[in-house]
């Protein structure tokens, strides 16, 4: 039997009009199908908005932690230089510390800029001197670091401040995870319910498939009139959806970058561009799964 | 109406059966049947209620295949062929049910264009073709009317148009004059003689016999009747 492939989905679509219309119009499913496909194309805008977010989040978390940790000495003026120098000593010794470094003393105007201004005298104020930890992916005992600072190095006070966002960073991965796994059940259940509607709808022309075989024409033919018909149902119902499901997003508050994670739910740059491939992409799914019905109730035919 | 089914095949036989059975449900339906139905021929098919006439018809229109033996439309074996070719030989054999069925939702004259629209040709270029068929059986003044709307009558007729707008070789008709009066089955009658008289093969399974009367007097007609599962050559006196 012949059945359109997908690469002719697009000379299918611009069709024949006199074979679309030997399949009556049926509005009741008309509406059932347009209705579901605008539904499921606007879960698929959210989950794509949160797993892109999640993402985003992910990426973003990811690469603070990656920067590191830090050592902060304080110590009289006169030790500093000493301390500093023990500190560093044991890091170098510890297994999981990368590289390490002090922090020179422009790098930590700068870090202070934002708070005191630009006129700080810095080396009149026992700033504490700070130690730049990167580690290996294997990472360091931070207890074992943390008693071994204690009783070599007085003034050292280890700050992992970034290391509670480890497991976030890993939630939001399977957050990520998650999304994309709902947006592939969300096909999935699109193309089981055009099936069934196919289904039902090839049932319910029986009389137009015999009549239509009387008269010669093709499986290819027949299938096609009713694939060519939910294939635009649901290409429409699921335009409709989108669009829908973009306002949605648009409408939420948005911040600035310090927004929190439910605020990001939003697309960025050229991830606007993603949306716009779930009306075809829901398309193609329909004329797969109505094909697959009708060849499988065609062919049981005489 | 184009008119070049017949000759093209020549003197080839166009529907053959070469003992042929078919059965379902365990019993046997059909069995030992041979026919070849030349080009041109006018047979009838008789025989009691049940008997088998429309699964004998269907078996000639590749809607059933047969149990066993050879069914073989113009010379090719129906058990060899696929579901297309099934499909494109239909375009070769017009059909007349004794219900005719139509697309319900599409105007009388769309329905006896359907053949046309299925074989993927462009209405309007057989619009003349689609008139000329509409006057021929009497039915212009209902192209725009819907199916259901249509007479017993009109509908019988509205059929035959759709089933020889292809212009097939082979006509195939049950009970054709089943649902109308005497006079509207005269009618159909004579356009059936008509088609036969451009070269079509024409088979009517009917059970009425003044009709097959009336036929045998304008045209040669064989006589085939159904009976004991068995398909025999009437006698000449019917």
């Amino acid at each position: 039997m012949r059945l359109p492939d997908v690469t002719n989905l697009r000379g299918m679509l611009a069709g024949d009009g006199a074979a679309d219309r030997v399949v009556p119009p049926a509005g009741f499913t008309v509406r059932l199908v347009l209705f579901t496909a605008a539904a499921m194309a606007f879960l698929t805008i959210f989950a794509l908005a949160l797993s892109l977010a999640a993402g985003r989040l992910a990426d973003r978390w990811g690469d603070e932690l990656a920067r590191a940790s830090t050592v902060r000495i304080s110590a009289p003026a006169d030790q500093m230089q000493a301390q500093t120098a023990a500190a560093l000593r044991v890091l170098q010794q510890t297994p999981g510390v990368g590289a390490v470094r002090a922090l020179s003393e422009e790098e930590q105007r700068a870090l202070l800029e934002p708070w005191f201004g630009p006129d700080l005298p810095l080396d009149t104020l026992p700033v504490p001197q700070l130690i730049e930890i990167i580690e290996t992916p294997e990472g360091y005992d931070s207890d074992g670091l943390r008693l071994r600072l204690q009783a070599e190095v007085p003034g050292a006070v280890l700050d992992e401040h970034t290391r509670w966002r480890k497991p976030l960073v890993t939630a939001a991965d399977r957050l990520r995870l998650l999304g994309w796994a709902a947006i592939l059940l969300i096909g999935a259940a699109t193309g089981a319910m055009v099936t069934l509607a196919a289904n039902a709808a090839l049932a319910a022309n029986a009389q137009v498939i015999a009549v239509l075989r009387l008269v010669g024409a093709t499986d290819g033919y027949i299938a096609t009139a009713f694939v060519r018909r939910f294939t635009l149902r649901t290409l429409t119902g699921a335009a409709i959806g989108t669009v829908l499901g973009l306002l949605a997003l648009w409408l939420m508050p948005a911040s600035g970058e310090t927004a929190g994670f439910l605020t990001g739910l939003q697309f960025q740059g050229w991830h606007w561009l993603w949306p716009f491939l779930v009306p075809p992409l829901a398309a193609i799914v329909a004329f797969l799964a109505t094909g697959a019905a009708a060849r499988r109730v065609l062919g049981g035919l005489t | 109406m184009r008119h070049n089914g017949a000759t093209q095949d020549g003197a080839g036989i166009v529907i053959e059966l070469e003992d042929v059975a078919y059965s379902y449900g365990g019993g046997e339906l059909l069995t030992g049947m041979t026919l070849s139905l030349a080009p041109g021929s006018f047979h009838f098919l008789t025989g009691p209620s049940g008997a088998g006439k429309t699964t004998f018809l269907k078996l000639c229109y590749g809607a059933l295949k047969p149990t066993s033996g050879h069914v073989r439309l113009f010379g090719e074996d129906l058990s060899a062929m696929g579901r297309d070719a099934v499909a494109l030989a239909r375009r070769r054999i017009g059909v007349v049910h004794q219900d005719c069925q139509f697309l319900d939702h599409l105007s009388v004259a769309e329905n006896v264009a359907l053949p046309l629209t299925a074989a993927g040709q462009s209405a309007a270029e057989q619009a003349d073709n689609l008139r000329e068929l509409m006057t021929w059986v009497g039915l212009t003044d209902r192209s725009g009317a819907l199916p259901p709307e249509l007479s017993g009558g009109e509908r019988q007729r509205a059929a035959l148009a759709r089933a020889v707008i292809m212009s097939p070789d082979v006509l195939l008709a049950d009970e054709p004059t089943g649902n109308v009066d005497w006079e509207m089955s005269q009618r159909l009658l004579r356009l059936l003689i008509e088609l036969n008289k451009m070269g079509k093969t024409i088979m009517i399974a009917t059970h009425d016999l003044t009709l097959i009367r009336a036929a045998k007097a304008q045209v040669q007609a064989r006589v085939l009747r159904i009976a004991g599962r068995q398909l025999q050559t009437a006698g000449a006196d019917l």
